[in-house]
């Protein structure tokens, strides 16, 4: 699904060049659960932004699919691949605080030119998935983190993406929220979605099937921890 | 493109900076107010300069007889040029181009007209049959003096549609007398003309005015139309009426003032250019006017852009295309321009219109106005200036990185 070599991405900081990832060499499977880990500073974010082809990178190769996705890729293009197959979660939610909960689930159709009436319903759906359709006329400021969080995933899951990336997902949730959160990255990657999760914290890599592990821009080695993976559970979780 | 998530977002936006979007739309509105009002006194101009030309055949040329200025043949300066009948007959003969024709004798004499016991004062024109296709003025009923009238010496006239309402209110003239101080002439006609003091006249044939007033053979005034072909030659045509009347009064040619010809189709072509000129350099103002707020639109939508970017990059991530941020971008950027303009204009164009209600005219100024197209190239100006505004912006908002955006959380 997703295969990287030999890939080098660096940032000119002054006069100086930082060398963030260092030659990587990485291949994820379709329908592959992994993390990736790593210490403030290891590369980990440019990674996930690489794959998830909000940045692009200097020297390698990257194929999303089966596709060579091109080091100087326009932005129209990377725009409608990501629309295509990628969904993403966000650290901070990045929701948009004008729009309420069912809006935000209902904005990547609205770029995929699907109407109103239809996107509408379409996200009830996927609000219902996450437990939120109560919730669907609230704004983003008339909710807890955790459900935040799970907006966010039902936006990006509305797009029926391959691969869904997210981004220390769980950093500014409780543990008992985190662990709900990723009961429900099990539950849409029991439905076939490779889902790439960026972490630092060893409780919410070891929920993932195969954890990668970045350090100083190289992967030191790759674990398959198969610890406390959540059985997949057809009773979808609770609001908090 | 003009769904209600675009509008929710602009009412946002707007809702967000409301001084600073007020301010900002208060300068485009200026903008279009300014350009509104200045094209309408431009067309308040172009009025006033038709009115002084009324609505006569404009490639004519008038030809009076004037004092002669310089020494000629042993004869001193300061006679006394007198046009006649064989001065029409000669122009008419020798002079080409000529589409109509007529002379006036004493063209301005006011005279005391009565029907039965009703009294009113009107000019008495004495002229040839065609002076009143020179005047365009149109046959209400009747007919008009003809040539035959002249040949006759008939005491007939065709009056203007006020003396017919002064005099006959309600009855048919045609066919009734009028006593022009002890002169009775037969109504033949009555016609209306719109030209500025042409209607309120009365036309009788030449030919009986000389005899009945003691005019013999004088004319005051010569009154000639040129073909459209003639029309480019009126310089060279003015020189050989000159020339000819130079011959026959013996004046110098080269004296300006033994006879005066005004070329008309001169004229108005040179004051028609000067007002274009004056439309250009209002058009010019306005625009740079309204530059001014667009920069101010422009300057507003990259500092909301630079405010968004946050969201701007959310919205690449989940697929938005440049294009679409762009689009929406100058969707604002119009629309706060649309509003702004459409105030600006509305304003305008009331202030034209109160201009109009107190009757601000003069001479030269009359019935200032903004007509249709006008109007439809403003609104489309604002458009356009809505679109060019947002343009810059949107391209920065276009050029936003999603990495970098989200980054900045």
């Amino acid at each position: 699904m997703l295969r990287l070599e030999k890939l080098y991405k660096s940032y000119q900081l002054g006069n100086s060049k930082f060398e963030v990832l260092k030659g990587i060499d990485l291949n994820i499977k379709p329908g592959e659960f992994v993390s990736i880990m790593g210490s403030s500073g290891s590369g980990k974010s440019t990674l996930l932004n690489i794959l998830g082809i909000l940045d692009n990178y200097d020297e390698g190769w990257y194929y999303l699919n089966g596709q060579l996705i091109d080091k100087k890729l326009t932005q129209t293009k990377a725009a409608q691949l990501r629309s295509r197959f990628l969904g993403f979660v966000f650290q901070s939610f990045n929701l948009l605080a004008f729009k309420n909960a069912v809006e935000n689930v209902a904005l990547p159709l609205y770029y995929q030119k699907v109407s109103r009436k239809e996107r509408n319903k379409i996200a009830e759906e996927y609000l219902d998935k996450v437990g939120l359709l109560d919730w669907k006329n609230h704004l983003p400021s008339e909710l807890s983190g955790g459900q935040k969080q799970r907006i966010a995933i039902a936006r990006s899951l509305i797009s029926q993406p391959k691969v869904i990336f997210a981004d220390e997902p769980t950093g500014a949730l409780d543990s008992n929220t985190s662990a709900d959160i990723m009961k429900i990255f099990r539950e849409v990657n029991n439905q076939g979605i490779t889902v790439v999760v960026v972490t630092h914290e060893d409780d919410i890599s070891r929920m993932t099937d195969r954890v990668i592990k970045l350090k100083d821009g190289i992967i030191l080695n790759e674990d398959s921890p198969a610890i406390e993976i959540i059985a997949p559970n057809p009773e979808l979780p609770t609001p908090n | 493109m003009f769904e209600k998530d675009n509008w929710q977002e602009i009412f946002l936006t707007i809702s967000k900076n409301k001084l600073r979007t007020t301010l900002t739309a208060i300068s485009v509105a200026w903008g279009i107010f300014i350009l509104i009002v200045l094209l309408g006194a431009g067309h308040g101009l172009h009025n006033g300069a038709q009115a002084q030309f009324g609505n006569d055949a404009r490639n004519s040329l008038n030809i009076e007889g004037g004092e002669t200025t310089i020494a000629y043949n042993g004869i001193k300066p300061g006679r006394k040029i007198q046009l006649t009948n064989d001065d029409y007959k000669l122009i008419n003969e020798k002079i080409d181009f000529i589409e109509n024709k007529s002379a006036v004798f004493k063209g301005h004499d006011t005279r005391n007209l009565t029907y039965k016991n009703r009294h009113a004062g009107f000019v008495v024109r004495p002229v040839y049959p065609e002076h009143c296709i020179l005047e365009n003025a149109k046959l209400m009923s009747g007919r008009f003096i003809n040539i035959i009238d002249i040949d006759e010496y008939r005491k007939v006239c065709s009056i203007g549609l006020p003396v017919k309402n002064e005099l006959f209110k309600d009855e048919d003239p045609i066919g009734k007398f009028i006593d022009a101080e002890g002169v009775q002439f037969k109504v033949i006609g009555v016609f209306n003309d719109l030209g500025n003091g042409d209607n309120t006249r009365i036309y009788i044939p030449i030919s009986t005015a000389q005899r009945a007033f003691n005019g013999k053979n004088k004319i005051g005034l010569i009154w000639l139309s040129l073909k459209s072909e003639g029309a480019e030659k009126s310089e060279m045509l003015v020189n050989e009426i000159r020339e000819l009347m130079a011959q026959r009064h013996n004046f110098s040619p080269d004296d300006q003032n033994a006879i005066r010809v005004e070329n008309w189709g001169e004229e108005y072509g040179r004051i028609m250019s000067m007002l274009a000129g004056i439309n250009i350099f209002i058009w010019i103002i306005g625009i740079f006017t309204l530059i001014a707020g667009i920069v101010g639109v422009s300057n507003i939508m990259m500092i909301i852009v630079k405010e968004r970017t946050k969201e701007i990059g959310i919205r690449k991530a989940i697929g938005a295309t440049p294009s679409s941020i762009v689009m929406q971008i100058i969707m604002e950027a119009v629309f706060i321009t649309a509003v702004a303009g459409y105030v600006g204009l509305v304003l305008g164009v009331g202030i034209l219109e109160l201009v109009n209600k107190i009757g601000i005219n003069s001479e030269f100024f009359r019935n200032p106005d903004v007509n249709f197209p006008v109007a439809i190239s403003a609104t489309v100006l604002i458009i356009i200036s809505g679109a060019v505004a947002g343009l810059i912006p949107s391209i920065r908002a276009a050029r936003v990185e999603p990495v970098i955006a989200l980054r900045d959380a």
